[in-house]
């Protein structure tokens, strides 16, 4: 994500990156998760778990704000982010692969 | 916000993780207020009731009170589960009479935080006397209506909250009957808070929640949730994956609208918001306020 113009107190806010966390065999497939990520971080796996549903995977990972509305629309208490704070390098990273469908602002 | 986001290094055994992108658990922070033995919990797949539950514990952390202070009280039906799956002081009660053991738990626990969690033809249908009386007294207790317009648990029969023309099983040709509209029922009897979001509006749901927690008085939040296995087939509605869009697409925020505008018909808008917060002196003021005299 390339800004226009960079804010002068950029350096002093850190923008939170999530990790996503999966508790499988709780998972029943509703894709709640999946449907309203604001992030589009998530999609639902080919793989199924123990009770044949399909359970979802963080495919775009970095793009994850830790927001927590994943965890909180869980029917099933399946999925969970935790915050990671090298926001730092990844940005970088993230910049460098050049996302393509970045729309809004990530910090 | 989770009650407590203990490393998950320390809650999940397994030393080596695996790729980012498959990164799973075995455990969840909401574990902590969670009998966690009893999970996956009995919801069937896209029911609404178990996100109904997350925003619970989200509020119940919020409200910074400790949990031990909280009680929670469900009746019977597919809602009434709840009670069970919290790990907190809870009563699984017999059908529609959750706010009569709500109602003796507050008046000998003045301390304690009483939070009914309920279907709507729990509280509104066998326990609806129950339900006026209890907003009647302003008792200070907290109710939790799962509104899904139908008895989930016995297989979808028609409950006074179904909407008009809406299918179940003992109305096959669709709904003849005017229903319920909760959040006028409480308020006309006095209710000092109340609230309708559906279970797509976690935040708001949770802010509502922690809201008529702190509340002195008695205070209702209706959600609205979708019950896929029969509500949704029933209608042809799809899962409650649809429901979910259709609450999205339809819903009104209407903070401060008359209760009597909030009938609910079958496939329309959906008003929600908060409609009623007043303060007022409760069963128990009353009560001491008797005594002096
Ligand atoms: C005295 C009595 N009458 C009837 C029943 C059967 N019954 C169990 S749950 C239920 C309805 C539950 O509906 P609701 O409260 O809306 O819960 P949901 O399953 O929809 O969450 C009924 C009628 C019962 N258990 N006890
Ligand atoms: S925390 Fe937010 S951004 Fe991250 S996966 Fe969950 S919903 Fe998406
Ligand atoms: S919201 Fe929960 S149950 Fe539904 S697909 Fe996502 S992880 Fe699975
Ligand atoms: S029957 Fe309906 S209310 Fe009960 S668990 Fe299934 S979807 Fe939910
Ligand atoms: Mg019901």
């Amino acid at each position: 994500m390339r800004f226009w113009r960079t804010p002068l107190d950029r350096d002093k806010f850190e923008c939170p990156h999530g990790q996503v966390f999966i508790i499988v065999e709780r998972c029943k497939g509703c894709a709640f998760c999946v449907e309203y990520c604001p992030r589009g971080v998530l999609e639902i796996s080919e793989k199924f778990n123990k009770k044949g549903y399909h359970y979802p995977v963080a495919v775009r990972e970095g793009a994850c704000v830790d927001c927590n509305l994943c965890e909180v629309i869980c029917p099933e208490f399946a999925i969970y982010t935790e915050c990671r704070n090298e926001c730092a390098e990844d940005e970088a990273a993230e910049e460098a692969s050049a996302q393509p469908e970045g729309g809004e602002g990530t910090s | 916000m989770s009650p407590s986001r203990t490393d998950s290094a320390t809650r999940n055994a397994s030393p080596t993780a695996p790729p980012a992108a498959e990164r799973t658990a075995l455990r969840h922070p909401k574990d902590l207020l969670l009998r966690e033995d009893r999970l996956p919990h009995i919801w069937c797949p896209t029911c609404g009731i178990g996100t109904c539950v997350a925003s619970f514990i989200e509020a119940i952390a919020e409200t910074g009170i400790p949990e031990e202070k909280f009680a929670v009280i469900s009746g019977i039906g597919c809602t009434g589960r709840v009670a069970g799956y919290v790990k907190l002081d809870s009563f699984h009660t017999t059908h529609g009479r959750a706010i009569p053991y709500a109602t003796g738990l507050h008046l000998a626990h003045p301390e304690m935080k009483v939070v009914v969690f309920s279907g709507d033809g729990d509280l509104v249908a066998i326990g609806g006397n129950h339900l006026i009386h209890a907003a009647r007294r302003n008792l200070d207790i907290t109710i939790i209506c799962v509104n899904n317009f139908i008895y989930g648990m016995t297989g979808g029969q028609l409950a006074p909250t179904t909407p008009h023309t809406a299918r179940t099983t003992t109305s096959p040709k669709g709904n003849w009957e005017y229903p319920f509209n909760v959040p006028h029922l409480v308020a006309s009897c006095g209710a000092t808070y109340v609230a309708r979001w559906t279970s797509l509006h976690v935040r708001r749901m949770r802010q509502a929640m922690r809201e008529a927690i702190l509340k002195r008085g008695f205070s209702l939040v209706e959600i609205i949730a979708p019950c896929s296995t029969l509500y949704a087939r029933k209608n042809r509605l799809g899962t409650g994956y649809d429901l979910m869009k259709f609450y999205h697409d339809n819903c009104e925020v209407r903070h401060g609208a008359d209760t009597k505008e909030l009938d609910i018909e079958f496939q329309q808008k959906i008003a929600v918001g908060k409609f009623v917060d007043v303060e007022k002196p409760t069963f128990l003021d009353r009560i001491g306020a008797g005594r002096k005299k």
